[in-house]
């Protein structure tokens, strides 16, 4: 029952996008197209879910015992981008479709601020290992969720006779504001 | 390019925010109020200028090859220094920017300024780049909490003009999208004319 809670509050409630905001770049930056937000939607799960495993146990049996706690910011953000590249390495070895579908989408990743917050939160709200998969892993699919979302109205908003000063980013951010009021419905679901 | 419009592009021309669209995280997450935005502006203002500092003094002992992890853990190194210290001396605001102030790291608007200027220039204009652009991001993060807080609570810097409510949702998630979006609606609008 606690993972379902953890899980319906982290996708729909407490949505990364648009209640927390972080990973605001690559939300406006590849919703043009429903196709790549999906596959950034898939990198964005595997490698989040993945670097808050490795930054967890950097995290409780590096860092803590040899207390260096105050050295968070720094080992994650190397962990992290170290993570993404080997991530790369080895998709491109092992399986090609994979690494052709998610491969463009990998370094944007290192940057994306929802993976690092992600870390970091997990830390704050001290879960156990368990709940720290399952929190990264419904945080990734409620970015997704978002993502694509977002990206499905964008494509039907380019065919609409939008005023020529709100046109391209404004409108976008005034959709997302709507949409993040839509998902505010879901507070006092958890 | 002379100092002084080195350090004015920041502002208006190519403000990193409100033109470039860079670091649009901590710009909605942090801007409930004026005072917030000038924190999170006066944090990354300070990680931005000694991050310049600190690259443009070591451009020539980086290898080309790995410059981009050297200039994030020197990036990140100022951030835990602004992090340690806003823990120390203002434990309030520290509290309400919360997570914003570690994600400085990933900032787009650091490591762009530190790969596209710092690492190609000599030191003073590096750090009056980094100045500018920081004042020109705190600007930006003001302004848009003045009009959150403005509406949304009827004070300014948390001095109350207005009685009674303002309106709820600016305070809210949805409202800090709906402000940057006729915000930067409104500058595009300017830019042009």
């Amino acid at each position: 029952m606690e993972y379902i809670i953890i899980i319906i509050s982290a996708i729909f409630v407490n949505n990364i996008v648009f209640a927390q905001f972080l990973g605001i770049c690559p939300f406006l930056g590849v919703s043009n197209k429903l196709s790549t937000s999906i596959g950034m939607g898939g990198a964005v799960i595997f490698v989040l879910t993945l670097a808050t495993i490795v930054t967890y146990l950097v995290y409780q049996f590096v860092l803590v015992p040899l207390g260096l706690g105050f050295l968070q910011t720094i080992s994650y953000i190397l962990v992290i981008a170290a993570l993404v590249q080997m991530v790369e390495i080895i998709l491109k070895k092992v399986s090609p479709s994979l690494y052709q579908a998610l491969g463009i989408y990998l370094p944007l990743i290192t940057t994306n601020c929802a993976v690092l917050g992600v870390a970091i939160l997990v830390i704050q709200k001290n879960f156990n290992l368990l709940e720290s998969v399952v929190f990264a892993a419904a945080t990734s699919v409620g970015f997704t969720l978002a993502l694509v979302i977002f990206a499905g109205i964008r494509e039907h908003m380019e065919l609409m006779g939008i005023p020529k000063g709100m046109r391209g980013v404004p409108i976008a951010l005034v959709t997302a504001g709507l949409l993040s009021l839509a998902f505010m419905g879901f507070a006092g679901l958890v | 390019m002379n100092q002084l419009e080195n350090f004015t592009k920041g502002f208006i021309r190519n403000n990193p925010v409100l033109v470039l669209l860079l670091g649009t995280c901590p710009t909605l997450g942090v801007t409930t109020s004026a005072i917030n935005g000038l924190g999170m502006g006066l944090a990354t203002t300070f990680v931005l200028v000694m991050s310049n500092l600190a690259i443009s003094l070591m451009k020539n002992l980086i290898p080309d090859n790995v410059r981009i992890p050297a200039f994030i853990v020197i990036i990140a190194s100022f951030v835990t220094i602004v992090d340690l210290f806003m823990a120390g001396y203002a434990p309030a605001l520290h509290e309400q920017l919360g997570l914003f102030i570690p994600l400085i790291v990933v900032n787009c608007i650091v490591l762009g300024r530190a790969e596209a200027f710092a690492s190609k220039n000599d030191v003073f204009s590096s750090v009056i780049d980094g100045l500018g652009m920081g004042l020109g991001f705190a600007f930006a993060l003001v302004m848009l909490g003045s009009i959150r807080e403005v509406l949304g609570g009827g004070t300014f810097f948390g001095l109350r003009f207005m009685q009674g409510d303002g309106i709820l949702v600016f305070v809210l998630a949805p409202g800090a999208f709906i402000a940057l979006g006729y915000l930067i609606a409104l500058i595009n609008k300017l830019r042009k004319a």
